[in-house]
């Protein structure tokens, strides 16, 4: 898990240009399912084939960034974010574009640090004139944080966790994946962070009985943090609540039993603000009954996310209980039955 | 000139009656399949089972307002139907309801207002549509609670080359593609005017629902910004610099083929052609490109000076070379620029 998610963080893929994430995990599932395709949004789709439920698996591949809105004769570029990107967390950082070009967050001159905004940001890529900058940037390229992954202790803290982190716990549940008759589609979807939107068409593409998310949450156990009860180390996070989605009871309370069943240490999660791809998948076509695993993760949307691998792995457990179990089980959860 | 009947005529999200009646009278000759659907969408159809099946969309409403009620003095209150900027609404004048009956808005004059209401800017509560009704009786015979307000504008030319008017949000779009109907394109056309853009991209969802098209090309009016006071890095696009291509807003981000084709289209015919630099407000590319399993699409606008206002401006080559563009990205696409079996190809 530790390699693949180092690998994963470090890969350029912001919404709307994931092609080199898509390749990297296209890569490592190779063996590891009976069908993998990409469809007309981006989405990659890994199938195993199967005869019982049918379970759509979401985990994001795209990440926030910044993109090029405008170069001016001295060659500085200015920007806009690409989801929820913070203008105090930019300052200062580096960050990389699809091709490599390495540029540094500035700042206009301002008299008090409450003004701090992105139109008083931009970016500087070492060119000394508007000429030479488009040799390497043009307007509508986009940026990500160019940050190294690294371990510190138990815990890897880099950028793009959000959602790397889900993918390689999906990618390893489908690589260890136990004997199972259900059908699953393990999809790597595009432009969650800009709404959601890959999953939106992806699930409608796939028309699963059952969809989850797996994706990172945040927490509530750093110095005067928003009241929160999930906190990093303490296990995978079942989600009952964000502002996209409330999991299907029985989803929910699948998940709990088999955490309980396999003492997989677990805990609750109520996000007040933000959403994942479970928010589309479950509004789509007639409904499709959703949940979502979470990976907790402090600092999210910084280049120093961070989140504990013993979380991630029991997400990943977790996960792979939920795909193993019996078909008898999960049709309580998608049958409708007529009064 | 088609663009200035549809600029002049009114239809306000909802309300978008004459701009289908004067597109359908327009398109008439030009095919034979148009048919409206259940939201008042407009299809025009051509080339029907070739492939690949391409749809060209624009939106024919335009903001407004709405009557809420009547003041006893015989004014009419008023609501907001889209986005519209308050602080452009005083002193326009504007037609009510069906019968398009004369209007202004009005507010209290300057010689009336206390120091601290000058510096606020007057709000749509504190406006009033004045028809000249004398009572709240006379007003309730003129006009009914729903009917809708529209700016009274009619395009002329100004300067040299530009057109001073209303709505060219979208009508512009909507000109440009009742010309590419016109035309002949190896590949089936699906032309849709489309309803309700303004209040939240609902037309769009349900049209590209019906047609379910490979591509789409959006043909919008977009803000331009190239004005006093604004610096360079905020023009968003600049008038007389050609369409402008989105490469994100709000609500879509074009796929890197498709706006790699659409550069090269441009650059290959020597058409010129600007990026738009603002990321946010959305287009109904949103909400199509979000139908079925995906729909991949592009959004090609007309730079608009004022937008959303009775007194907007566009340049008239940027509206010629949006259609060039246009055209000539419909035959690189038409000759395979984009294959779209490809896209759904299995890597194994």
């Amino acid at each position: 898990m530790k390699k693949l998610l180092k690998k994963l963080s470090e890969t350029y893929g912001p919404s709307g240009r994931e092609d080199r994430i898509r390749d990297v995990i296209t890569g490592e599932l190779q063996g590891f399912c009976d069908e993998i395709f990409t469809d007309k949004m981006g989405n990659l789709i890994a199938v195993k084939k199967g005869t019982a439920a049918k379970i759509m698996v979401a985990a994001h591949m795209d990440e926030i960034g910044v993109i090029v809105t405008y170069i001016d004769k001295k060659g500085f570029l200015r920007f806009s974010n690409v989801g929820g990107v913070s203008p105090y967390i930019l300052l200062g950082q580096r960050v990389r574009f699809e091709n490599g070009t390495v540029g540094t967050v500035g700042m206009e001159k301002i008299k008090d640090s409450k003004e701090i905004s992105l139109e008083k940001l931009y970016l500087d890529i070492g060119a000394k004139d508007r000429e030479e900058a488009e040799r390497f940037v043009k307007v509508g390229d986009i940026a990500v944080y160019d940050r190294e992954a690294v371990f510190a202790n138990n815990r890897m803290i880099g950028k793009a966790m959000d959602d790397r982190c889900g993918c390689a716990v999906l990618i390893r549940a489908l690589q260890e994946l136990g004997q199972t008759d259900n059908e699953i589609y393990a999809v790597f979807t595009t432009q969650e962070e800009v709404g959601l939107r890959g999953a939106r068409t992806s699930s409608y593409h796939l028309n699963p009985d059952i969809g989850l998310a797996i994706d990172v949450t945040t927490v509530g156990d750093t110095p005067k943090a928003e009241k929160m009860a999930v906190a990093l180390g303490k296990g995978a996070a079942i989600k009952v609540k964000d502002a996209s989605v409330i999991s299907h009871p029985k989803i929910k309370a699948l998940l709990t039993e088999l955490a309980e069943r396999n003492d997989i240490p677990y805990q609750f999660e109520v996000l007040t603000a933000g959403g994942t791809d479970a928010g589309a998948i479950h509004l789509t076509r007639e409904g499709i009954p959703s949940g979502v695993i979470s990976v907790p993760c402090r600092y999210v949307h910084t280049p120093g996310e961070m989140i504990d691998l013993a979380d991630a792995a029991n997400a990943c457990r977790l996960l792979k209980a939920f795909l193993e179990t019996p078909h008898s089980e999960l049709q309580q959860i998608y049958s409708c039955s007529a009064l | 000139m088609l663009l200035l009947k549809l600029s002049e005529a009114d239809g306000v999200s909802g309300n978008e009656g004459k701009v289908r009646a004067l597109l359908k009278e327009e398109l008439a000759s030009a095919t034979d399949d148009i048919w409206t659907d259940t939201l008042g969408n407009l299809f025009a159809r051509k080339g029907k089972g070739k492939k690949p099946r391409v749809m060209v969309a624009a939106h024919m409403d335009e903001v407004g307002l709405m009557v809420v009620g009547y003041e006893k003095s015989g004014l009419l209150k008023v609501t907001k139907v889209g986005s519209v900027d308050d602080r452009v609404l005083v002193s326009k004048p504007v037609l009510v309801g069906e019968k398009c009956l004369p209007g202004v808005i009005g507010a209290k004059a300057i010689h009336l207002q206390k120091p601290g209401e000058r510096r606020n800017i007057l709000e749509i509560e504190n406006l009033y549509v004045d028809i000249g009704a004398t009572s709240k009786e006379e007003a309730a015979e003129l006009v009914n609670i729903g009917d809708y307000v529209a700016f009274a504008a009619k395009p002329h030319e100004i300067g040299n080359n530009c057109l001073a008017g209303k709505a060219f949000d979208d009508r512009a779009g909507c000109a440009v593609v009742a010309e590419l109907l016109k035309e002949d394109f190896p590949l089936e056309l699906t032309a849709v005017f489309m309803v309700q853009e303004e209040v939240g991209l609902r037309g769009s969802l349900v049209a590209a629902h019906a047609v379910h098209p490979d591509f789409a090309l959006v043909i919008e009016g977009t803000t331009a910004n190239d004005v006093a006071g604004v610096k360079d890095t905020g023009y968003v696009t600049k008038l007389g610099c050609g369409p402008a291509i989105t490469i994100m807003d709000s609500s879509f981000i074009t796929q890197k083929k498709v706006l790699n084709l659409l550069v090269n289209t441009a650059e290959k015919h020597g058409i010129p052609y600007q990026i738009r630099q603002l990321t946010t407000a959305g287009t109904d590319a949103g909400a199509i490109s979000r139908a079925h399993e995906g729909i991949p699409a592009a959004v090609l606008s007309v730079p608009c000076r004022y937008i959303h206002s009775p007194a907007s401006i566009i340049n008239l080559d940027d509206y010629k070379n949006t259609l060039r563009l246009a055209k000539a990205f419909l035959v690189a696409i038409a000759e395979g620029g984009l294959s779209f079996e490809e896209t759904a190809e299995k890597i194994k």
